[in-house]
Parts: structure tokens; C-alpha cells; sequence
């Protein structure tokens, strides 16, 4: 991997009242590649996610999304960083009061100048690229679990984003779904060049999308690199999680 | 004693500031034209059954107490005048702020404090949204404009049900009704009240927007805000009803019957 940095931490920490979720953490992902981050629970992998959007703020250290540091800027610089960014939530964050052609619409209408035909036919290709062509005018709580991981992945990647952050796109869903979101991230990896953050439990999908993986084990980056140097590391936890 | 003071002070600051925000963010692009009207929908259109059912019924129980009483003294012509007078300037108002906090307070702060939980506002400030202005001023725009209209339906449906009653009991006509319940009524006497409806309706969707959008508990957060939504809105309303009306006398002497 030799791309330009996509997404850099700085000696990056993060405290929740007493309580230290992230502590001096410091990496880079470069552009295209797809770095996925596992730990234990509550080892601050969404946290990590949300200081990337700016959904939370640094209490020490900086954050680079390109060449924009993040943790300066303001709402109107940061909503223009935020154009790069697409986000998969845990659980899709689909507005359950839109249906999800309107999911998928809102942010095709509010941020850019496409006609209405011209958003009609990008909804129907995102949904369409992700296996919900026919399901355009459902409401989320018509879906079921793996379709609402799609759907939450088409909204995310409506909008192009160069960087696709996804907090735990396996989580909840059986092997054969979580391997059908796993073969999505792969291909809008390779086909679109989008660089790829994703936390996760899952190893097999982790070992299978990830080019490096980053171990979190209380807050610290306790391991960095591709998986078979991490199955190498010092670190006890980092083998641990790794292991198949 | 104390700690309850600060954190009631602490809570209206919060929420004055809050309020304050929602005003600055009313003037500022993009303007959120079709959220309001889809809030007005959902605020107003919505609550029209329950005002207009409300407000017929209360009329006409009214109608029947006071005559009851007002039959002792002979003075039953009088009905519609304190029928009028009791429904325009003060139980209109009153009833359509409590009956707007019950119904629609309590959905402002469960829609609100559900998308925090599901992360939803999270979600389109991920996408470059401007999720307060997008969620809470086109609810709280909608809840200032709505109220004095709905106030108005409340109004004049408790009327129809007042002359319904009394019409029932002495065969009063229509015309005779109007005429003397308006005999001495002026057009300020009915203006300042129904306007004050909106102060009532911003309280509303303040308040409840306040208490869902900050809301941090998950899924125990929901029932809470939309409980505290329904509380703490009734309250500020009665309080302020009665600090309107001292300030509304003052500014217009007038309107004081």
C-alpha cells in the first residue's frame, strides 16, 4: 500500500467522565485501503469511528481526514470533510419514518445538484447495487436484519464517499449474510477505490476485506499491521483476536 | 432543597438557550419549508379530532353547570355571554395548550429521544445534515403556529356545544345565542388570548424537542422525555398563562373585562 493518507491519528485520546476510552492512539489508513479495527467490547473501536466523522471530539490529539485536520474546523468546513465520509451504523440508523427510497433521497437532495430524475436513477442504482432494486418503497421496520445492513450500506455509499466507515456491518446477521455485506465492502473497495475503516468481531470477514487490521485492547493500540504480522505480535489480546 | 433549585434554574437556562438557537436558526439557509409543513401536518392536522371532540364537550358541560346555577337567580340570559367570555378568553387557550402538551409533547420527545437512541441523529449529521435544524425548529415552528389556530377550533367548537346544550334546555335560536353571547365582547378581549396560544406553543415544542434531542439513555431515555415532555410543558404553560395575563393587561388595558 503506497496511496496517500487517507485517515491519520495523533496521539489521539478520548475520555468518557473518569473513564478513558482511548488512550494516545496513533495510525494512518492510506487511500484504498481497507483497514478494519477489532478489540474487545467497550475498547473504544465506535468511538474511534465517531472521532473520524467529528460525531465526537478529541479530548487530546489530532485528526487528519486527507489533509484536513479535523479537530479545528468548523461546522461549515467540517460538513465539506463530511462529503468524503459514508457511514454504515451498527444497527443502519435508517430514518424509520422515511421509507427507503426517502432514505436514500434526502441526502441526494440536500447536498447535491442532481435534478429529481437524476436522484431517482441514483437511488435505484445504489439500492440496486445492493440487492434491494425491488424493495425501494419498504419502511425499515418492514426489513429484515440483513437487508437493513444493505439498505443502511446503499445510503452510506449514495453520496460517493472516498472513505467508508463501517461500525460492525457483521454484527447480528448469519455467516452467509455477514459474507454478503463483506463481498459489497470488497467491491466498492476495488471497483471504486473507496478506503475502507470497519470495526468488527468478525475475524473471517476482518481477515477476509482488511489489508491491515488494528487491535484496540483498553484503549490502546496494542497492535498494527496486516493480519499475519498481528497472529505474530507480543501482544497476547492481538493473537487472541486475530485467531480464527 | 437547594440542588432541586439549581437544577430547575440549570434546566431553564439550558432550555432558553436551546429555544434561543431554534430562533437564530429559523433565519438561516437551507430554510426547512417542507419539514414545516410536514410537522404542520402531524401537529396540527392530527390534533384537530381531539381539539374540536374537546372542546365540544367542554362546551357544552359548561353550559349545562352554569345554567344550573344561573337558573337560581333568573338569569339564564346570560349563559351565552359567560359562555363565550370563558371560552374565548381563557379555557380555549388553556385547554388547546394542555391538550397540544398531552398529545403532541409527549410524540415530539419519544420521536426525538428515539432517534437519539437508534442513532438516527447521529446518522444525518454523518451525512452533513444539520440535524437541529432539520428535526427540531421545523417542530417547534409548527407547534407556535399551530396552537392559535387549533385554539381557534376549540374555541368555537365548545360554543357550538354550549348553544347545543342550551338550545337542548330552552329552545333558544341560533341567532339570539350569538347576539348575546358577543353583546358586550370586543375584538381585543379575543385577540391578545389567542394569540398568547403561540407562547404556549413554542413552550411546547421547546421544551419537548429540548428534552427528546438531548436525551442520552437509549431506549429508557424514550418513556422518560416523553413523560417529562407532557410535565414540564403543562406547567410552563399554566404558569405562563397566568403571567401573560397580568402582561397582557398591562400592554393592552383594554382587553381587561
Amino acid at each position: 500500500m503506497s496511496g496517500a493518507p487517507a485517515v491519520r491519528f495523533d496521539q489521539v485520546s478520548r475520555s468518557f467522565g473518569a473513564k478513558q476510552v482511548l488512550r494516545d492512539v496513533s495510525f494512518e489508513v492510506r487511500d484504498g485501503e481497507a483497514l478494519c479495527i477489532v478489540g474487545r467490547s467497550g475498547t473504544g473501536k465506535s468511538v474511534t469511528l465517531k472521532l473520524i466523522v467529528s460525531l465526537l471530539k478529541p479530548d487530546l490529539g489530532k485528526i487528519w481526514i486527507g489533509p484536513d485536520e479535523i479537530t479545528t474546523l468548523g461546522e461549515s468546513e467540517l460538513s465539506k470533510v463530511r462529503r468524503k465520509l459514508g457511514f454504515l451504523f451498527q444497527d443502519a440508523a435508517l430514518f424509520d419514518s422515511h421509507t427507503l427510497y426517502e432514505n436514500l433521497k434526502l441526502p441526494l437532495e440536500r447536498l447535491t445538484n442532481k435534478s429529481p430524475e437524476e436522484i431517482d436513477f441514483e437511488v435505484d442504482r445504489v439500492l440496486r447495487q445492493v440487492g434491494l432494486g425491488n424493495d425501494r418503497y419498504k419502511m425499515p421496520a418492514e426489513l429484515s436484519g440483513g437487508m437493513r445492513k444493505r439498505a443502511g450500506l446503499a445510503r452510506a455509499l449514495a453520496l460517493e464517499p472516498r472513505i467508508l466507515l463501517a461500525d460492525e456491518p457483521a454484527s447480528g446477521l448469519d455467516r452467509i449474510t455477514s459474507s454478503e455485506i463483506d463481498d459489497l465492502l470488497l467491491q466498492q473497495k476495488t471497483e471504486h477505490h473507496t478506503t475502507l475503516i470497519i470495526v468488527t468481531h468478525d475475524v473471517r470477514g476482518a481477515r477476509r476485506v482488511g489489508d491491515r487490521v488494528a487491535v484496540l485492547d483498553q484503549g490502546r493500540l496494542v497492535a498494527f499491521g496486516p493480519v499475519s504480522e498481528v497472529e505474530q505480535s507480543d501482544n497476547e489480546v492481538a493473537r487472541e483476536l486475530v485467531r480464527e | 432543597m437547594e440542588a432541586a433549585l439549581e437544577n430547575v434554574l440549570a434546566l431553564t437556562g439550558e432550555v432558553s438557550v436551546f429555544g434561543l438557537r431554534a430562533l437564530v436558526n429559523l433565519f438561516r439557509r437551507p430554510f426547512e419549508g417542507t419539514q414545516i409543513r410536514l410537522q404542520l401536518a402531524e401537529i396540527g392536522s392530527r390534533s384537530l379530532p381531539l381539539v374540536i371532540a374537546s372542546g365540544f364537550a367542554l362546551g357544552a358541560v359548561l353550559t349545562m353547570h352554569t345554567r344550573s346555577t344561573l337558573v337560581t337567580f333568573g338569569a339564564t340570559a346570560w349563559i351565552p355571554e359567560v359562555q363565550a367570555l370563558a371560552f374565548f378568553v381563557e379555557i380555549g387557550p388553556l385547554v388547546t395548550g394542555l391538550l397540544v402538551a398531552g398529545r403532541v409533547g409527549s410524540g415530539i420527545g419519544a420521536v426525538l429521544s428515539n432517534m437519539r437512541a437508534t442513532e438516527q441523529i447521529d446518522a444525518l449529521e454523518a451525512l452533513s445534515i444539520d440535524s437541529f435544524k432539520f428535526l427540531v425548529v421545523p417542530r417547534i415552528v409548527a407547534c407556535t403556529l399551530a396552537l392559535p389556530i387549533l385554539t381557534l377550533f376549540l374555541d368555537f367548537s365548545g360554543f357550538l356545544g354550549g348553544f347545543i346544550a342550551e338550545y337542548a334546555a330552552s329552545r333558544l335560536s341560533f341567532h339570539l345565542y350569538v347576539s348575546r353571547a358577543f353583546s358586550g365582547f370586543q375584538l381585543s378581549n379575543f385577540c391578545a388570548p389567542t394569540l398568547k396560544t403561540a407562547v404556549f406553543g413554542f413552550v411546547i415544542g421547546t421544551v419537548s424537542s429540548f428534552l427528546g434531542y438531548t436525551t442520552n439513555e437509549g431506549a429508557q431515555g424514550v418513556g422518560r422525555a416523553a413523560t417529562s415532555s407532557v410535565v414540564v410543558s403543562s406547567l410552563l404553560i399554566i404558569v405562563l398563562d397566568v403571567l401573560l395575563i397580568k402582561l397582557i393587561f398591562f400592554v393592552f388595558p383594554e382587553s381587561a373585562l
